[in-house]
Formats: C-alpha cells, sequence, structure tokens
C-alpha cells in the first residue's frame, strides 16, 4: 500500500496502480476515452491529464494519468486550472471532427463522448471549417462502421491484437488521415469481435442487428447470465415490451470479465422466431394445434400405457437445473431409469470433480502450460480461449494441443490426432513431457469431442492418470479439467441425471427407439439428437424452439426459453448461477416445472412442491451445493484408477459450426447471416 | 571563433575521399582499442565532463544519458541505437557526416556501445538517404573486413554488431521512441515514457538513442580529452557543432563552429551574408522549423547556443538556421510550415492530431487575409492548449512556430487582415 493525495486528501491505495484507477477507488472521475481497465494502456487520447506533485515538485507539464503509476507521498490535483483548460482543449479537439449527428447515432444515450462533453466540454465551438470525413468500413454483419465518428482511441485495434488475438483490426494513415479499418474492408472473423461495440466510446462501431431499434432508455435492464456455451457468461438483457432488443456483457473477473462471444451478443432475435407458441399433437402426418388440457391428457396416457422399461427421458443443452431436476421426480414416480443428459454421448460420470473444470476459469492466469485433449477452445468456449491466449503471451508457456490442427489465434505445439498420444506422455516417451516437467502449475483442458467416443470413461481415467504423473495435480493446485459445452450439463450431471443401474443412456435410447424396445420418449428440449425415423415410439417434445426435436415430435408441450424463466445453472467450473426471467413466455407457452408439475399432477404423482420457489428449496436440501448464493468452492482432486485401456478410441469434434450450437442459435437470423457471410466469401 | 585545429569533421565538405584509407589519415580508428580499454566509466565520465549534449534538438547531455544504461547486464542485450532519420526542416548536417565521415560514425558508434555494453548499434537511417546508405553500407563493409566492427571489434574482445536500417520516410520515425517502434517494425508511433529507453527500449532491452552528431564527435573527445572540448563554447554550452545555414542568404552553407557563436558572425563570415545586406533580414528561424522565429533585432546580438537562444524563446534544436529576408511572406512560410506539422503528425494523440491541422487551416486564413483579428487569440490559445498535452514533442513543435510570429509579427498578422479584400472572382 502506498500513501498518495488526490485534491488535498489524503488515501492509502495499492501499490502498482495507475492514477486514474487510485483516482477512482477514491470516487474521482477521471475522464477517459482510450484507457480501459482490460486494454494495453494507449495513452493517446489525452483526456485524462492530470497534475503530478512529487519530491521533485510540481510535474512541468500535465501527465497522463492513465499511463503513471501511483508511488508513495505523490500528490494529484485534478482540479486545478491547467487539468481544467486541458481537458477542455482535448474536448474541443475532439469535438471539431465529429459529427454533431447525436439524433440519429445510436450510441445516443450512452456515449462517453456526449457525457463528457457534457461535463468537462467548453459548451461552444470555435471551429468553422469544414469537418472531416471518412468512408465507412465493412466489417461483417455484426459490426455497424460510421467512421466518421472515430475519435481514433484504439480501443478496437488493442482489443483485436490482446484480446481476440486476431490482429483484424488495425490503423491506416497518420494524423488526421489515420483511419481504423480492417485489411482491406475484410469482414472481422473473432468469435468475440463484437465487444469492440461496446469498447468503442463513441458510435463510430455499433451493433448492426440492433441498428436504429431503441434508445438505451427505453429498455428494461434484467441482469442475467448466458448459455450459449457452459462458461455461464454474465450478461444483461435488454428488453422492450415483450421482444429482447439486444444483450450486453456484465463484469464478473471470474468468468468473462468485461467480454462476451458474438454468438451471446446477437443470438437474440433468434428468441422472436421458430417459437413454439401452442401445444401441438399429432394427428397423422401434421401436426395440429390443441388445448393444454389435451395436451397433458395425452401426455399422461402415453406414459401410463407403456412400461417403464420402455419409457425413456433426454435432458436437453438450454434446460435449468430445476426443470431436469423435477423431470427427474417424475421419472422416479413412474420408475423409469432410462434417462441421460448426455445429449452428445460423452461419457462422463462419477463425482463432479471428474467432470468440472477444476482449475477455475480465472485459474487459467495463474497456470504456467497447459495441454489441450481433443478440444477447439476457440469454438467451444472463445472466452476461454482469449485467457489462453493471454497466458500464451508468456514464453515460457508450454502449450500443447492433442487433437486435430485448428486456429486457435496463438502459436501452440501441436502433439497429433492420436488419443495414444496420452499414453506416450504418460510414459514419459513425447518430447512435450521435458517442457510440462518444469510447469509447477500446469492445467490440462479436456474437451467433450474426446470424451464421446467408445472408451471416453477410459480415457477420462488415463487423464486423471497422467494428471497425477505430472503437477496437474498437486497439494496447492488442481489443474484436471473438463470443458463442457453445453450450458445444462453441469447441472444436470451434478442432479445425477445420468441412467440408474440397467438404464439406457442416450446412445442405447436412441437406439431403443429405432428397435422398439422404447415405447415413448420424453425430449426436454433435446434438439442434438439424430431423430429421423422414430416411427414406433412416442415423441413428447417439450421446449421452446421448433427445431429438430419439435419436427420429430408427436406432442408438443411449449415451455418458456432462458431469457422467460428463472433458472439456475451450473457453469463448467462447477459455479450455479442464476438466470433471470427478462420477457415473458410466448403466447401459451409455460414455464419448464409448471409443465411438468401439471403431467405429475395428471399422473398422480405426489409433487411436494407448488412454487417455483418450494421446487428451489427442495432442490437445495437435497442438494446442498446447488445453491447460488453460497461461496463457490473448489473442487478436491478426482480419484485416480491406474492401468486404462484405450484401445480403439477416437476424437470427435465436439462443435462442427459454432453459430449453430442450439435451437435459439439456429432460429437467429443474425447468426445465419453472419455464417453464410463467411461461407460465401469462401466459395 | 572556431580554429581550424579544433574541428572535428575535417572532411565534411567531402574534398578528400570517404574511405577507410583516407578516414585513418585524418585520425579515425587510430587506436579504438586504446580508448575502450581505458573502460566504460572513463569513457562515460570523460563524455559527461565534456558537457557534450545531444546535437539531434532536445540537448540533453550525452554523457548523462549513457549513465542510466544498466551498469551490468540482466540477461537482455544492450542496444545502441543511432538516429540517422534526420528530417526536420533546414537540417543537412547528418547527412554530410554520413556522406563524407562515415568512419567517425562508426568508430564512434563502437566506443559508445562498448561504453553502455551493447551488444548491437542500429543505424536508423532516412529512407531517403540513398546514396548516403550506399556509403555507409560500403564503409561498415570495410570496417568489418579490417575487424574494427563485429567479432572482436577492434581487437577489443568485445563483439559489436552494427546494423544500418533504413527508414520508410516518416518524420515522425525520428522521434527516439517512435524510431525504436519502426526498428521493431511497427507502426512509427511514438510511446509513452516512462519507461524511458534506457530500461525499456528496442525489443524491451534497455537502449541508448543518439544523434549522428553526437556519436560521431565521441571519438574525437575521447582522444583529444574531455578538457579540450569543454574549453570550447560556453559554459552548459560546450564544443563544437555543425551549424546548416539555408535560406536568404548568398552562400548556403554547412559549417562546423564555436557554440556560443553570435549568430549575425555565423551568417556574414560562413554563409556570404543576407541576400541585400544585414539590413534586409526579417527574421530567422535559428534551429530547425520547429523551433520560434526571432526577428531581426533579437538576431543582432543573440549567441546561438542552447542557452542564450531558450533565453529569447526559441531554441538551438538542430541549429538549422533558416534565413529569411524581407521578401518573404512570414505568414505563408509559417503556414507552410504548419502544413508539415499536420501532414507528419502521427496521428496519435488528440490534440495534435486534430489541432495541427486546425491550425495549419488557420495559418492559411491568417496567410491569405481573411482571417478575423479575434482569431490571432484563438490560434495562440490553440497553440498553448496542444504544447504539453501530447506524448512527443511533435504537437509542440507545431506549436512554436505559430506561437513565434504571432509573439514577434502580431502587427503584420493584422495588418494583412485589415488589407484584405476578399476573395478575387
Amino acid at each position: 500500500m502506498v500513501n498518495i493525495e488526490i485534491d488535498g486528501i489524503d488515501y492509502e491505495v495499492e501499490e502498482g496502480l495507475a492514477l486514474i484507477q487510485a483516482c477512482e477507488e477514491a470516487g474521482i472521475d477521471i475522464p477517459r476515452f482510450c484507457y480501459h481497465e482490460k486494454l494495453s494502456v494507449a495513452g493517446n487520447c489525452r483526456m485524462c491529464l492530470v497534475d503530478v506533485e512529487d519530491s521533485r515538485g510540481l510535474s512541468p507539464k500535465p501527465v497522463a494519468s492513465c499511463a503513471v503509476q501511483v508511488s508513495e507521498g505523490i500528490k494529484i490535483y485534478t482540479k486545478t486550472e491547467r487539468v481544467k483548460n486541458a481537458r477542455e482543449g482535448v474536448m474541443e479537439f475532439l469535438l471539431i471532427n465529429h459529427p454533431l449527428d447525436c439524433p440519429i447515432c445510436d450510441q445516443g444515450g450512452e456515449c462517453d463522448l456526449q457525457d463528457q462533453a457534457m461535463a468537462f466540454g467548453h459548451g461552444e465551438s470555435r471551429f468553422f471549417d469544414d469537418k472531416r470525413a471518412v468512408e465507412n468500413k465493412g466489417m461483417g454483419p455484426f459490426i455497424k462502421t460510421e467512421m466518421t465518428r472515430c475519435i481514433h482511441c484504439t480501443r478496437c485495434v488493442r482489443f483485436s491484437s490482446e484480446v481476440s488475438g486476431n490482429h483484424e483490426i488495425g490503423s491506416i494513415g497518420r494524423g488526421n488521415d489515420m483511419e481504423i479499418t480492417t485489411y482491406l474492408n475484410s469482414s472481422v472473423e473473432s468469435e468475440l469481435s463484437g465487444n469492440v461495440i461496446d469498447l468503442c466510446p463513441v458510435g463510430a462501431l455499433t451493433s448492426r442487428p440492433y441498428a436504429f431499434s431503441a434508445r438505451p432508455w427505453e429498455l428494461k435492464k434484467t441482469e442475467t447470465i448466458d448459455v450459449m456455451d457452459a462458461l455461464g457468461s454474465n450478461i444483461r438483457i435488454d428488453s422492450k415490451g415483450l421482444k429482447v432488443m439486444r444483450v450486453l456483457p456484465r463484469l464478473n473477473e471470474e468468468i468473462n470479465e468485461e467480454w462476451i462471444t458474438d454468438k451471446t451478443r446477437f443470438f437474440w432475435d433468434g428468441l422472436s422466431s421458430q417459437r413454439i407458441d401452442n401445444p401441438y399433437k399429432r394427428v397423422g402426418k401434421k401436426l395440429v394445434k390443441t388445448t393444454w388440457d389435451d395436451a397433458i391428457d395425452l401426455a399422461k396416457k402415453n406414459l401410463i400405457s407403456s412400461k417403464p422399461e420402455e419409457i425413456a427421458a433426454i435432458s436437453g443443452d438450454l434446460v435449468p437445473i430445476e426443470s431436469v431436476y423435477s423431470l427427474k421426480k417424475l421419472l422416479k414416480g413412474i420408475k423409469v431409469k432410462n434417462y441421460d443428459c448426455r445429449q452428445d454421448g460423452s461419457k462422463i460420470s462419477g463425482p463432479r470433480e471428474r467432470w468440472l473444470f477444476n482449475s477455475t476459469i480465472s485459474g487459467i492466469d495463474e497456470s504456467d502450460g497447459c495441454l489441450l485433449i481433443g478440444t477447439n477452445p476457440r469454438k467451444e468456449a472463445p472466452l476461454l480461449n482469449s485467457r489462453i491466449l493471454r497466458q500464451s503471451r508468456n514464453l515460457s508457456y508450454p502449450l500443447g494441443l492433442i487433437g486435430a490442427k485448428c486456429d486457435l489465434t496463438y502459436d501452440y505445439k501441436l502433439l497429433g490426432e492420436d488419443p495414444k498420444i496420452v499414453r506416450e506422455i504418460l510414459e514419459g516417451k513425447n518430447s512435450f513431457c521435458d517442457k510440462l516437467k518444469l510447469s509447477k502449475k500446469p492445467m490440462m483442458i479436456i474437451g467433450q469431442g474426446a470424451l464421446t467416443g467408445v472408451k471416453g470413461s477410459e480415457f477420462l481415467d488415463l487423464c486423471i492418470e497422467l494428471a497425477y504423473k505430472f503437477n496437474f495435480i498437486s497439494n496447492e493446485w488442481n489443474g484436471f479439467n473438463v470443458l463442457h459445452t453445453a450450458a445444462s450439463r453441469a447441472g444436470a450431471m451434478s442432479i445425477d441425471f445420468i441412467p440408474e443401474e440397467d438404464g439406457k443412456n442416450t446412445e442405447e435410447i436412441i437406439n431403443g427407439c429405432k428397435a422398439g424396445l422404447i415405447k415413448t420418449i420424453f425430449l426436454l428440449g433435446a434438439d442434438e439428437l439424430q431423430l429421423s425415423d422414430l416411427d414406433n415410439c412416442y415423441v413428447i417434445y417439450q421446449g421452446h424452439h421448433g427445431d429438430k426435436g419439435a419436427n420429430n415430435a408427436d406432442l408438443i408441450l411449449p415451455s418458456a426459453a432462458f431469457s422467460e424463466q428463472n433458472g439456475l445453472y451450473m457453469n463448467t467450473e462447477g459455479r450455479v448461477q442464476e438466470s433471470v426471467r427478462s420477457v415473458f413466455p410466448v403466447g401459451e407457452a409455460k414455464e419448464d416445472w409448471e409443465i411438468i408439475r401439471l403431467i405429475s399432477e395428471a399422473l398422480n404423482l405426489n409433487s411436494d412442491f407448488q412454487t417455483h420457489e418450494g421446487l428451489r428449496n427442495k432442490i437445495y436440501k437435497e442438494y446442498p451445493n446447488l445453491n447460488p448464493f453460497d461461496d463457490f468452492q473448489k473442487n478436491n482432486p478426482p480419484e485416480k484408477k491406474d492401468n486404462n485401456d484405450i484401445s480403439g478410441h477416437k476424437f470427435s469434434e465436439a462443435i462442427t459450426n459454432y453459430w449453430f450450437t442450439n435451437s435459439i442459435a439456429r432460429a437467429s437470423a443474425n447468426l445465419s447471416e453472419r455464417n453464410d457471410y463467411i461461407q460465401k466469401r469462401d466459395n | 571563433m572556431i580554429d581550424e585545429k579544433d574541428k572535428i569533421f575535417t572532411n565534411l565538405y567531402g574534398f578528400r575521399p570517404w574511405n577507410l584509407k583516407e578516414a585513418k589519415k585524418r585520425g579515425d580508428w587510430d587506436n579504438t582499442i586504446s580508448l575502450i580499454s581505458k573502460g566504460k566509466k572513463f569513457i562515460i565520465d570523460e563524455i559527461k565532463s565534456s558537457g557534450l549534449r545531444g546535437r539531434g534538438g532536445a540537448g540533453f547531455p550525452t554523457g548523462v544519458k549513457w549513465s542510466f544504461m544498466p551498469k551490468k547486464l540482466t540477461g537482455k542485450l544492450h542496444y545502441l541505437v543511432v538516429n540517422a532519420d534526420e528530417s526536420e526542416p533546414g537540417t543537412c548536417k547528418d547527412r554530410d557526416i554520413i556522406r563524407n565521415e562515415p568512419h567517425k560514425l562508426l568508430e564512434g558508434s563502437i566506443i559508445a556501445s562498448a561504453a553502455i555494453g551493447a551488444q548491437a548499434c542500429y543505424i536508423y537511417i532516412r529512407g531517403e538517404f540513398v546514396d548516403e546508405r550506399k556509403i555507409l553500407e560500403a564503409a561498415l563493409e570495410e570496417a568489418y573486413s579490417e575487424g574494427l566492427v563485429g567479432k572482436n571489434a577492434c581487437k577489443t574482445g568485445l563483439d559489436i554488431d552494427i546494423f544500418i536500417h533504413r527508414g520508410a520516410g516518416a518524420y515522425i520515425c525520428g522521434e527516439e521512441t517512435a524510431l525504436l517502434e519502426s526498428l521493431e517494425g511497427k507502426k512509427g508511433l511514438p510511446r509513452l515514457k516512462p519507461p524511458f529507453p534506457a530500461t525499456s527500449g528496442l525489443f524491451g532491452c534497455p537502449t541508448t538513442v543518439n544523434n549522428v552528431e553526437s556519436i560521431a564527435v565521441v571519438p574525437e573527445i575521447l582522444r583529444r580529452g574531455s578538457d579540450w572540448f569543454s574549453s570550447l563554447g560556453r559554459p552548459r554550452n560546450t564544443g563544437t557543432k555543425i551549424f546548416c545555414i539555408s535560406g536568404h542568404v548568398n552562400t548556403p552553407c554547412n559549417i562546423e563552429e564555436e557554440m556560443g557563436i553570435p549568430l549575425k558572425t555565423l551568417i556574414e563570415k560562413y554563409a556570404g551574408g543576407v541576400r541585400g545586406g544585414w539590413e534586409n533580414l526579417l527574421a530567422v528561424i535559428p534551429g530547425g522549423s520547429s523551433v520560434p522565429l526571432i526577428p531581426k533585432n533579437i538576431c543582432d546580438t543573440v549567441l546561438m547556443d542552447f542557452d542564450s537562444l531558450a533565453e529569447v524563446k526559441s531554441g538551438l534544436g538542430t541549429a538549422a538556421v533558416i534565413v529569411m529576408d524581407k521578401s518573404t511572406d512570414l505568414i505563408r512560410a509559417i503556414s507552410r510550415i504548419s502544413y508539415f506539422y499536420k501532414y507528419e503528425s502521427c496521428g496519435q494523440c488528440t490534440p495534435c492530431r486534430e489541432g495541427t491541422g486546425w491550425l495549419w487551416e488557420m495559418m492559411e486564413k491568417m496567410a491569405k487575409g481573411s482571417a478575423k483579428k479575434k482569431d490571432i487569440d484563438i490560434l495562440l490559445n490553440l497553440t498553448e492548449r496542444i504544447e504539453g498535452h501530447t506524448i512527443c514533442a511533435l504537437g509542440d513543435a507545431a506549436a512554436w512556430p505559430i506561437q513565434g510570429i504571432i509573439r514577434h509579427f502580431r502587427p503584420y498578422i493584422e495588418e494583412r487582415i485589415d488589407n484584405y479584400k476578399g476573395d478575387a472572382v
């Protein structure tokens, strides 16, 4: 801690802080444009100038508070005439070439330049010459450019080289002719590109899908979490009436820092298309509208008419823990043992430390080595990939990949595609071992693609064996990590929504349906299955989008999407978070747990909860570690098992198309456009 | 006034060949090992006590700059970077040094590298200096083949390599940190200081950046002793300096003279006097385009060194004396300089990026006379809002010439505004 003085008042602040951060902690607002906590310091906007006095006396000229660190006894003056004059000057210079088009600018109302011009500007212009005009740039379907508004803070440039790692945005030209652009106006390809929209302090880079659709002050803001991947990024859903208008990130240093992926940012239009707004039943070849009473009745009839071993259930990737829990209760009530949450056929099972991201996401920042196994983190969790990118800048950071070659935005050592390489490393026969030995806190990240094959479970054990061999697991460090791709997977796993003994898993259920062994199947938002020929089987689909699952269903129960009901989700590191309703369900749709309770009641099963709160309390009682309001607990190391035979095991690709991983994303025109854009260009 | 024997650059005009054989006759590379073997501390102390101030414009004491380098190697390489990106309008001293005395520069580079513990020296030469680059490369080739540079340079046991790097023609790359960025292969944008190059410079390693002239005089100072050098000139402004006299003089030239020589003597003696006689003088820009001009009444008496010129609110800069006689349209001349700074601003800092363009537009109006009188105050205020508010000194350099003309020639600008009759149709 160091003692400093700001405007005559003494403060004690942490060492290593920039002056601007110290002032912020003291509650003094320093205007800034180029400075951003998560990016490198550029110091070029010159808005944050302050006067500084140290042992050598008052600084000869005002200094950029973002670029100077606090030191013992330093005195900062933020209100002197010289500082005021400097700020006014910078503001005047910024405004001379900035168009006065606030009324038609999407940034209006949340624009740093507007706010700071009001607070620190002079109020009148002395500039009567022609303003600069800059041609707009093509940055793809997500980012709308209006480059005349650009104030050259270079936040976007730094973001693209430091966080997204693609180096896609840069500046050309000099002085007043400097322009921010992509290479030859090509579209940006990063999965994190949308963050430059938030970063841009003015309206130069705005959201194209959101363009001209709302003003920030008309929007209802709901703080919730994201389900597009398994990280559980913290987001804010902005809605107007019944419609979700946009999605923005919320700060959470443990998970997403300040960023979200493009998929999260732009999926929202998928929430209002392809929606199931009414119960449907199949009559002949056609699906026809029906009433809730009739639908519940039909569900009941089919569940009663089949024997318990002829009934199966599969839960999907977007459903909250409550829904899966109530479904499990229902199935238990009718003695069904065939249920599974692992739609992709992953072979994870056992205690939670075997299938969670034990080092935690922020633990990546502590790691000093990384072994990726059967994963492409850029597709499976782009924000996690960005953290690895940050670590990989450290020259002594060993980084290896066992799996298919892919572009991760950083350099890594490709060790090969064969799962057997894990054994080679275990036996010390691989050159990568030498580097791993030196790491004190290495981590391994096992993707779902590595665990779906025939010997997935044995492979997981082999990886645990490897983890103990090197420092992946030590007394103070647990770097054994499984990366999930589905938002509900960890939650469903933690309430054991996997087949009971002699129950069938996903693969066996689907085969059973085809063979006629399963008569009734209940799909809880399960859309990632191959369901084409299930003619012999009665398919009950409960979900919110007319996707694969609904197309093959005989009975459709419309439910609420994640944005329309409160729900708990556990992310890939085992952190439970609450998703909050931001808009109401469409049409006749009901919340998941309500529908299942209705069916339970129809089946005369004792459901001892009447409200959502009651349901939650029941879950907390049975699974105490699912309470999102408790402190996040780190996991114990997994148990080791020796002699694992993985002959014949192969990796698969967990995600083939990043933009279409779930039913909401597939219904989104924004994401489709983005996907087509890249494909069209590549052809 | 300088004695012929005290001149360092004896072949400044290229009357003799530049090659190694001839250079050795002039005393270059003479027993360099004996200078280096006296040790780092000796060299740095000797340069410090000689009072040599950097010849690139800012006038920072060279020996002090060297002493900022870490004394011991910490696993990182040390670098010497010689700034030969001479682009300041009016300045052409480094060019002549490279053209006619390249071995002075190379020898100086080896000694300076040894003094700061550098294993590699980069000479960043302005892209437009094509012939000079060829000469420097040939000279370097000669030095390498004689074992003066490279492995066991000058038989001192030190390995010092010299690399020549061509710039691509941006004025801003003459700023030391922008030069380092450019050398690293990036866009030439000045860096924030601190960290200063001596702690984190080229490729993040301790680096010293020096002007060509500062480096080229080092061997001679060491050979003749710091006392000799500090006996020339005035206190705090010691030694000799190459002045580049251009503009409205009868014989524009480069001339090595003692620091602190009266400006009038300099012009009259070496440049053949002002065109049309001293009385025809209007103003002089004494140190390259970025320093404020001084009117004739100051020119009559002012001495040419850092402190004397600072006293009259100008600066020695690179000692490029630009003489303007009474035929000059002074406002248009300054307006042209403003255009230069607008064109060369790197675009990083807001005040400079936006301000230089505005200044130029205002100056154009002043030159035409179409401005209003209150605009002069606005213009002055703008220069004050740019000055000192930017990362590097280019913002200051854009502001000073305008401050200079308003300070000394305000009535002249007002007169032009009064006489303005509107645009000719």
